[in-house]
């Protein structure tokens, strides 16, 4: 995909830049760059309120750029989308709407593999609310064991639905740091089929790391939310997408309250907008969703379809140079048909800050430390490790001098 | 130019200068480094002429035992080795900056907490002395 490359000005900026750190954040293509400017340049106003025609041309832009991504997830309608400032605040959103409906006793199913996004706020709201909080164990291979496994209890389901008053499953679509596929339609059809559609627990969904590289159907999918952050999908930062199923939005709580939020005030009432404007208090990141709408555009022009097989074909090729390297490492599934472009590692004993700071010096970006994912480092068994991830802009070039690099650290280590 | 992975640093990485337990030590102390998992604790053994006169109580044995990446290593071997002897007053002075200028090479701003873990175990042994 050397031609994709060509439209990312950084790698023109900075030739010898080798970025292999997109699951942290993406590098941002010219045309995102240029709607950014052209909004500041040419209709720079605030959306909703004022009655001139560059504030008209704003609020439609917003209003195009939502219904563009309900079409880009398939959503039943845009109402269904909600402007927020990343993953971590949609959690959060969520799990404060959602608190109502955890009661004591019932259950929080997590996964080891949790960024601490979607780990820390439901930690919290089980404290609070004496609910108990599960972790579904990964296998050596980095994917969701059969039984579901309390250690801390000693207790072992052989299944999630023997799980009893479970209220809550809040997953992530793809790992941050093992790269692995969870399968969310098979879980939520299981969960389905059991309680019925009324009944079943509220499936959340982390789409972080999946959003930017996978065709995602949440109709097809059959989750009550997924939420994703712009920035990992070449949108400028600040940006964030919370969907949610109309039904539940409607009885949900807002997070923040003011603002546009707000349909008439008086002195001891207020009543409140619908969503998707009930959850989106205070002046959005405007320029930021105008980036989004662009970046959008221009998945759909490459093709989602050629993002993710550029990444299966990127992440072959790495693992099978990685696999050659004596003392190297990889974490999480072996196939890369079962897995994103997101490759953690260790090497030998190094420790994966000296592994990426000699490549940074470099200027090969690679990722070292916990990820946010600590408990997941814990159960592998390790303080951290080191991780490359890929993008559209990356190619076989990238990965032949990274491997160049992990050669050069190894040589200053050995001994 | 990889000043920060010369010889001298990497040869404290991978032969640390006491590294392990002190059995009877007066003091130890431990701090861990959540950004990266990296912990170091430190043991002394204090030598005084007269305990209730802090310049005139010193470092007898020191060790310190953990894990970490080659600068959080290399810190604490340098660091112990520099302590060896010297009066608390005197440990007391030695600031963060006094670390960076010992250890000799260039620490960008990320990696300045792994340089200077060593330092903050040894002031908790210090204060609680
Ligand atoms: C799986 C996952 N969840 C959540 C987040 C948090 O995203 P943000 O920092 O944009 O809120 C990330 C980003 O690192 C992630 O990879």
């Amino acid at each position: 995909m050397k031609k994709y490359r060509d439209d990312f000005p950084i790698f023109s900026k900075i030739s010898s830049l080798i970025y292999l750190d997109s699951a942290s954040t993406s590098q941002k293509p010219q045309c995102v760059i240029d709607s950014v400017s052209n909004f500041y340049t040419t209709y720079n106003s605030n959306i909703h309120r004022g009655l001139y025609k560059i504030a008209e041309m704003a609020t439609l832009e917003v209003e195009k750029a939502r219904i563009k991504i309900s079409t880009f997830i398939n959503a039943s309608s845009p109402d269904e989308i909600i402007f927020t400032h990343g993953t971590t605040e949609g959690i959060n959103i969520i799990m404060n709407g959602l608190k109502k409906f955890i009661s004591e006793g019932s259950a929080i199913l997590l996964t080891e593999m949790e960024h601490n996004s979607n780990l820390v706020p439901w930690q919290k709201i089980a404290k609070e609310k004496k609910a108990k909080l599960y972790y579904w164990a990964i296998d050596k291979n980095g994917q969701l064991c059969d039984e579901i496994k309390d250690e801390y209890n000693n207790i072992v389901f052989t299944s999630l639905l023997d799980i009893p008053l479970l209220s809550i499953v809040a997953l992530c679509h793809v790992s941050n740091v093992l790269g692995t596929i969870v399968d969310i339609k098979k879980i939520a059809s299981l969960l389905t089929e059991k309680y019925g559609d009324k009944n079943k627990p509220f499936i959340i969904v982390d789409a972080a790391q999946s959003a930017p590289h996978f065709s995602i159907n949440v109709q097809d999918m059959g989750c009550d939310f997924l939420v994703f952050s712009g920035h990992k999908m070449m949108s400028p930062t600040g940006i964030g997408i919370l969907f949610g199923k109309k039904k539940i939005l409607k009885e949900i709580d807002p997070l923040i309250y003011g603002s546009q939020m707000i349909r008439e005030v008086s002195k001891n009432l207020t009543t409140f907008t619908e969503s998707p404007q009930k959850f989106e208090s205070g002046t959005l990141p405007i320029e930021a969703i105008i980036g989004l709408s662009s970046a959008i555009d221009y998945l759909n022009r490459i093709g989602i379809k050629n993002v993710r097989m550029h990444e299966i074909e990127l992440t072959e090729y790495a693992m099978i140079k990685m696999n050659k390297i004596e003392g190297l490492t990889i974490y999480g599934p072996l196939k890369s048909n079962d897995r994103s472009g997101a490759i953690s590692f260790s090497l030998e004993n190094i420790h994966p800050h000296d592994i990426a700071q000699i490549l940074g010096d470099m200027n090969i970006c690679i990722r070292a430390g916990h990820h946010c994912a600590q408990i997941l480092h814990s159960v592998l068994g390790i303080q951290a490790s080191a991780r490359v991830s890929f993008y559209i802009y990356n190619d076989r070039d990238d990965v032949d001098l990274f491997i160049s690099g992990i050669k050069k650290v190894k040589s200053i280590f050995k001994k | 130019m990889n000043n920060l992975y010369r010889e001298e640093i990497l040869e404290h990485y991978r032969s640390p200068q006491n590294f392990g337990f002190i059995e009877n030590f007066s003091i130890k102390s431990k701090q861990t480094n959540p950004f990266c998992g990296d912990e170091i604790e430190i043991f002394i053994n204090w030598k005084s002429t007269n305990k209730y006169k802090k310049k005139q109580i010193s470092v007898g044995e020191i060790s310190f035992n953990g894990y970490g990446c080659a600068i959080s290593i290399a810190s604490a071997s340098i660091l112990t080795e520099y302590s060896k002897g010297k009066a608390i007053n005197e440990l007391t002075k030695f600031s963060q900056k006094d670390m960076l200028r010992l250890l000799g090479v260039e620490v960008s701003e990320a990696r300045k907490k792994c340089a200077l873990l060593a330092l903050g175990v040894l002031r908790d042994c210090l204060y609680a002395t």
